[in-house]
């Protein structure tokens, strides 16, 4: 192999990819928030009474989960102003993040209430609490409680999935990596360094999920 | 001049989903060979080669699949072993699914009952024939429904190909795309495709857990 790296004309970049970095946190959390409700939304139409809620919502978490991220996007990207819906970049990346995971949470969501004992909710419902008293009280720390490392991972999953919309340019760290070798034309080293930096987001948020675990949750542990 | 998305432009899509097959495949096969040394790695008592096999699953599980597929294609460039992406997008989804699979397949190994290694110990088999007669057999029943459910992800995961360029069916929606400037319909003619290639994978994932589930329910009872 006679190629010689150079390192040193992309840590000039380094300013620039954590920036990049940044921006794929922050696209990352707001895909997570909305995704959450989307999610509870999701699940809580799954529960309905209503058979065609019921329907809708599987008919959406299936075609979600069983088509490819990188379609979705160019779905809402390139399809969605066909039909007058035009978005800029970074808002088709968001709408197809959070349509994506809201799927995936929706699931996740589902397994959590399940998972509250169904005496638990008779016995509430017994003591005479209301439906949001229910909710609150009974179903909505314990169901958390036992999601909460399926949503820990699902996040770190959609913000590993986040370097695919690069593709229609939205911005974000594989976009500023892409702009960066289109420069320098050093590939292999911006996105050694880049893959670096996401499996250092990684572990940083799987650290921080623990602690937020513990935290939260410790004092149920008997 | 703008062409219309015809029964002719769908049929195009249709045979483009052989590439998307054939990829999966390739990836499947070679991912599963990785991935069952990467599993038996994994379970050995050997704590260097068990370590690596961590580190391994770490770095592929937290690191996103189009960087994976990015770093082989360059880097084969640069080790003279040409640019050629039908290799490349080959390659890289191979190492992505020899770390998911081995991980799935560990996890699998371990949950043979620990009994069973002993009493295959105490028959006087050595480690391979252990493996081979006793725990793989057992493990490979636990790991029928997760590895059909990876198998969702891979065809799913086959769509990344297309930005290194590799020609399968995203690539060739975008091909088709630029012909009719009809991206709505392509996409969502594509999505559909996808669909059907993946849903029934995802079906027959969920009925063999339930099975299993149902089957399982026996043997644990008996132990109590």
């Amino acid at each position: 192999m006679d190629y010689v790296f150079q390192f040193g004309v992309v840590w000039r970049e380094i300013d620039a990819l954590l920036l990049g970095g940044w921006l794929t946190l922050r696209l990352s959390a707001l895909a997570m928030v909305f995704g959450l409700v989307v999610g509870v939304a999701g699940a809580l139409a799954k529960a309905s009474r209503h058979q065609t809620l019921r329907a809708l919502a599987r008919a959406y978490v299936e075609a979600i989960r069983n088509t490819p991220f990188l379609v979705q996007v160019l779905l809402v990207y390139l399809g969605l102003p066909s039909i007058g819906i035009r978005l800029k970049p970074d808002q088709a990346a968001l709408l197809a993040m959070v349509i994506n995971l809201g799927a995936y949470t929706t699931e996740i969501v589902r397994a959590g209430i399940k998972a509250v004992p169904p005496g638990q909710i008779q016995a509430g419902t017994a003591l005479g609490l209301s439906r949001w008293q229910l909710f609150r009280f009974v179903v909505c720390l314990p169901a958390l409680r036992a999601v909460f490392p399926a949503l820990g991972s699902q996040f770190i999953l959609v913000m590993l999935a986040s370097s695919v919309v690069s593709v229609i340019s939205a911005e974000e760290l594989t976009a500023v990596a892409d702009t960066i070798v289109a420069r320098n034309f050093r590939s292999f080293e911006v996105y050694l360094i880049v893959t670096g930096l996401y499996l250092a987001m990684c572990l940083a948020f799987q650290a921080a999920f623990a602690a937020i675990h513990r935290a939260l949750f410790a004092r149920w542990s008997g | 001049m703008v062409r219309e998305f015809t029964a002719h432009e769908l049929w195009f899509l249709v045979l483009a989903v052989r590439w998307t097959i054939a990829l999966s495949a390739i990836a499947f096969v070679a991912g599963g060979a990785g991935g069952l040394v990467v599993a038996l790695s994994r379970v050995s008592r050997s704590g260097v080669l068990a370590g690596m096999a961590t580190a391994y699953i770490k770095v592929v599980q937290g690191t996103p699949l189009l960087m994976q597929l990015y770093l082989v294609y360059f880097g084969s460039t640069l080790l003279r072993l040409g640019s050629d992406a039908w290799t490349a997008a080959a390659l890289g989804l191979a190492l992505y699914a020899s770390a998911f699979l081995g991980e799935i397949w560990r996890g699998c190994i371990q949950a043979v009952p620990r009994a069973q290694w002993e009493a295959a110990r105490a028959l006087g088999l050595g480690y391979p024939s252990q493996l081979r007669f006793i725990i793989l057999p057992q493990a490979s029943r636990i790991a029928l429904p997760p590895t059909v459910g990876f198998l969702v992800q891979l065809v799913k995961g086959t769509s990344l190909a297309s930005i290194i360029g590799f020609t399968e069916l995203t690539r060739a929606a975008a091909v088709v795309n630029n012909a009719t400037f009809r991206p709505l319909m392509v996409y969502t003619a594509v999505a559909g495709l996808y669909f059907i290639l993946c849903w029934p994978l995802s079906l027959l994932s969920e009925h063999l857990e339930r099975r299993l589930e149902r089957a399982g329910a026996s043997p644990v009872s008996f132990q109590i």
